[in-house]
C-alpha cells in the first residue's frame, strides 16, 4: 500500500474510499450521484488493484442489492449515494437488516427533499437513516465532522457491521465529502476491523438465525458446506417461513432491534467539551458541529459557561450521555440543517432533566459560528 | 445422480420434507418446474454447497422453502442484481434465479435487460404463468390481451411483452423456452441453461389454475396442462411457419446460444491488468 502512515492532503470522499479499502472492504457496487460520486471514482480505480469488485449496477436498487449478495458470500461490501439514491436504498436497507446482512452504505447527504439541490449539504436525511425502510428495525449510524473522520469512520462503520451482523450507515454531507484536509493515514496493514463470527460447530448443528448472548447470530458464507436461507419474510432459527406465526415474528423483531439498542453502550460515541461547569450545551454532528464548537469557544472567551457535545454515533442514540448534560446544564441547544431532526430524540431524552432543549433547525447554507453564538446569547436570556 | 435419478432419490437429497405439503394449489404447475430444475442442476454433477439459489417474491419464487441448496430470497424484482453481487464476489458459485413473469419483467425489468446485456453468468428460470398468482390474479406483463384478471376486469387493452426477445435483444447468451408438458425437454433446457457459461434465460410456461384458469374459464389443471400442446411448437416448427401461422403458438427450445465474453472473467482480466498496471509504475 502507497500510503504508509502518513500525512496527506485528502478530500472527505477519497479518504471514506481509502478507509475502506483499509478495513478490508473488497466489494462496491454504486450508481452515479452527486455528491458522492469520488467514492465510487477512487474505488474503481482502487479495488481491482487489492484484488476486490467493483460494479457500477443499472440504479441504487441494484447496487445495495449487489453488494448484499456479495456480502453474503463473505465479502466487506459498500454501497454508496446521496439523496434521491438514499430514498431507493431504503428497500433493500431493511432486507439487509431482516437477513441481517453486514455491509457500509454511504449516505453524503444533499439538499432535498427529491432532486433538491445536488451540490448543496444539508442534515435532513438523519430520520431517514434510522427509520426510512417500513417495518421494525434498528441500523447504526455515523456522522463524521472531519476528513479525517471520513476516514476512521468508515472503518469504524466496518468495524460494527461486522460485530453486529447489521448494515451500518456513515451519514456524510457535502461539506465533509468535498472538503480537503491533512488526514494521518495508517499503515494499511496495521488496521484491525472485525470479521462476522463464523459457525464453530459442524454444519447440522448450525442455526443461521440463533443469536448469541447479544443477540448476534453466526454467519455462514455462501458456498461452503453450512447451507442456509437468508430470509426476507418473518423466519425463524433455523430460516424457515413463519410468516404466519406472531411469536416466532416477535421474537425476531425485539433481537433485530436489541441487539443493536441493547448493546448501545459498545457502540455509541461522543465527544464533550467544557461540560463540567456548562449552562448551554450546543449539540450538534457532522459538518455544523465545526461551527458550533467554535461558536462555544467563541462564548467561553466572552465569559458565557457554554459546552458541546458530539455524538460520532447518531443512531443508536446516544441517551445516556444526553441525559448526563441535560440533569446538570440549563440549555441544550441543537443546530441541524434541517428543519428540526435530531433535537426530537434529543428532548425525550433530556425529559426529566433540568435542560431545556431549543431547536437551531434550518436548510440552507452552512452555519457559521456567529450564527450559533447569537443563538447561545438569545438563550442565554432566557433560561 | 444418474441422468434419470428416481424421484425418491432426489426428494431426499435435494428436499426438506419436514417442509412439505408445499403452498403451490393442487394443479399448480410450479412443482413441477422446480422439480425439473433440481433434475437439471442434479445432472451436471456439480459439488451442491457451491450452488447458489436466488429469489425474487411470488408464487414462483418459493422453490427455496424446500430445497436444501443455499439461498437468498430477496425483494419483489431484486433477485438478479443480488445474484449479480453473489457471482461478482465469488464467480466458483453456479447461481440459479427463479423469478415469476411479473418478478422478472414488471418490476424487476429494468434489472433483466442489464444481467442480459453484461452476460454474468447466472441462470434465470422465468415462470410464466401469464398473471401475478401470489398476490390474487392480477394482470401482468405477460398476460395475453383482452384476458380477464382481477384488475382487467373488461379485458386486458395492454399487448403483452415476450420475455425471451427482449433477453435475447438485451444480450442473453442463451435463451431457451419450455413447457411443464414436456418436462423431459424442460430438463434438458434448464440443464443446457446451467452449463452454458453466460446469462442464461428459461422462460417457462406453466399454468395458474387457481387464479388465471378460473377467471378465463381455461378448464380443470389437466386441460391447461394439455393445452400447452396446442400453443406451443418446437422451435425448429415454427421457423417454417408464416409469421400468420404462428399467431397464437409459442416456441419451445433453445432460441438462442452463442459464446461470447462472460463477465467475471473479462473482470478478472480487468483485475491482472490494474494490478500489472501498478506493479509497472
Ligand atoms: C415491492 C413489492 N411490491 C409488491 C409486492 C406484492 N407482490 C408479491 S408477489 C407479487 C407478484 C407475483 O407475480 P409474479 O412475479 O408473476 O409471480 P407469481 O406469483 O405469479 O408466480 C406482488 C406484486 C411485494 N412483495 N413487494
Ligand atoms: S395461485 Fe396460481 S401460481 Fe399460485 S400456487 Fe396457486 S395455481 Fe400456482
Amino acid at each position: 500500500m502507497e500510503h504508509k502512515g502518513k500525512v496527506t492532503l485528502m478530500q472527505g470522499n477519497e479518504a471514506c474510499a481509502e478507509g475502506a479499502i483499509a478495513a478490508g472492504v473488497r466489494f462496491f457496487a454504486g450508481y452515479p450521484i452527486t455528491p458522492s460520486n469520488e467514492i465510487a471514482n477512487v474505488m474503481a480505480r482502487r479495488l481491482p488493484q487489492v484484488g476486490g469488485k467493483f460494479i457500477q449496477m443499472e440504479d441504487e436498487i441494484g447496487s445495495l442489492a449487489a453488494a448484499i449478495g456479495a456480502a453474503l458470500t463473505g465479502a466487506k461490501a459498500m454501497d454508496a449515494t446521496s439523496g434521491p439514491g438514499f430514498s431507493l436504498k431504503m428497500e433493500n436497507l431493511g432486507l439487509a437488516c431482516m437477513i441481517e446482512v453486514p455491509l457500509v452504505l454511504i449516505n453524503v447527504q444533499r439538499v432535498g427533499p427529491s432532486i433538491g439541490m445536488a451540490t448543496s449539504p444539508a442534515q435532513a436525511d438523519v430520520m431517514q437513516s434510522r427509520y426510512g425502510s417500513h417495518g421494525d428495525y434498528a441500523t447504526i449510524v455515523l456522522s463524521p465532522s472531519s476528513v479525517q473522520e471520513m476516514f476512521d469512520l468508515t472503518v469504524r462503520a466496518v468495524d460494527l457491521s461486522e460485530r453486529f451482523r447489521v448494515p451500518a450507515i456513515l451519514l456524510a454531507d457535502q461539506v465533509i465529502g468535498h472538503m480537503r484536509q491533512n488526514v494521518r493515514l495508517p499503515a494499511y496493514e496495521d488496521v484491525k476491523t472485525a470479521y462476522r463470527r463464523e459457525p464453530d460447530v459442524p454444519p447440522e448443528q448450525f442455526h443461521p438465525y440463533r443469536g448469541d448472548a447479544k443477540g448476534v447470530p453466526p454467519m455462514a458464507k455462501f458456498g461452503t458446506p453450512y447451507h442456509w436461507y437468508a430470509n426476507s419474510s418473518a423466519h425463524n432459527e433455523d430460516s424457515f417461513q413463519a410468516t404466519s406465526d406472531f411469536v416466532v415474528s416477535k421474537a425476531l423483531i425485539e433481537r433485530l432491534t436489541n441487539k443493536i439498542e441493547k448493546n448501545r453502550q459498545e457502540i455509541v460515541e461522543v465527544r464533550g467539551e467544557f461540560l463540567d461547569d456548562a449552562d448551554i450545551v450546543v449539540l450538534a454532528y457532522g459538518c455544523t458541529a465545526i461551527a458550533a464548537r467554535g461558536a462555544v469557544l467563541r462564548a467561553r472567551e466572552g465569559g458565557i459557561k457554554a459546552g458541546y457535545l458530539r455524538p460520532l454515533v447518531l443512531w443508536p442514540f446516544p441517551e445516556a450521555e444526553v441525559k448526563a448534560v441535560s440533569g446538570k446544564a440549563k440549555a441544550i441547544i441543537v443546530p441541524e440543517m434541517n428543519m428540526g431532526q435530531y433535537v426530537h430524540p434529543v428532548r425525550e431524552a433530556a425529559c426529566g432533566g433540568k435542560a431545556e432543549v431549543f431547536s437551531l433547525g434550518r436548510p440552507g447554507e452552512v452555519f457559521s459560528s456567529s450564527e450559533i453564538l447569537q443563538k447561545i446569547m438569545e438563550v442565554k436570556s432566557v433560561v | 445422480m444418474s441422468k434419470n435419478a428416481s424421484s425418491s432419490l432426489l426428494v431426499d437429497k435435494y428436499f426438506y420434507t419436514h417442509q412439505f405439503p408445499t403452498m403451490w394449489c393442487p394443479g399448480c404447475g410450479n412443482g413441477t418446474v422446480a422439480m425439473a430444475t433440481v433434475r437439471g442442476i442434479d445432472r451436471l454433477g456439480l459439488d451442491i454447497d457451491k450452488v447458489i439459489h436466488v429469489a425474487g417474491i411470488g408464487c414462483s419464487s418459493v422453490a427455496h422453502w424446500y430445497t436444501t441448496f443455499t439461498a437468498l430470497q430477496s425483494a419483489h424484482g431484486r433477485a438478479l442484481p443480488s445474484a449479480t453481487g453473489i457471482k461478482l464476489a465469488n464467480p466458483e458459485l453456479t447461481v440459479v434465479v427463479t423469478m415469476g413473469d411479473g418478478d422478472c419483467i414488471a418490476i424487476g425489468g429494468n434489472h433483466l435487460i442489464h444481467a442480459c446485456r453484461r452476460n454474468i453468468d447466472l441462470t434465470a428460470v422465468v415462470y410464466n404463468n401469464f398473471n401475478y398468482g401470489m398476490t390474487g390474479g392480477q394482470v401482468g406483463p405477460t398476460t395475453p390481451l383482452e384476458s380477464l384478471t382481477s384488475t382487467t376486469l373488461y379485458g386486458n387493452i395492454e399487448p403483452p411483452v415476450d420475455i425471451c426477445k427482449v433477453a435475447e435483444a438485451a444480450g442473453a447468451t442463451y435463451v431457451a423456452r419450455g413447457a411443464i408438458y414436456y418436462i423431459k425437454e424442460l430438463i434438458d433446457l434448464i440443464e443446457k441453461g446451467v452449463r452454458h457459461k453466460g446469462f442464461s434465460l428459461i422462460e417457462v410456461m406453466t399454468p395458474c389454475p387457481t387464479v388465471f384458469g378460473k377467471r378465463n374459464a381455461l378448464g380443470s389443471a389437466a386441460h391447461m396442462w394439455k393445452a400447452q400442446k396446442e400453443f406451443t411448437i418446437p422451435v425448429k416448427k415454427a421457423r417454417d411457419l408464416t409469421p400468420d401461422q404462428l399467431k397464437g403458438k409459442w416456441p419451445r427450445g433453445v432460441l438462442v446460444d452463442k459464446d461470447l465474453p462472460e463477465f467475471t472473467e473479462e473482470y478478472a482480466k480487468l483485475m491482472a491488468r490494474a494490478q500489472k498496471g501498478r506493479a509497472g509504475k
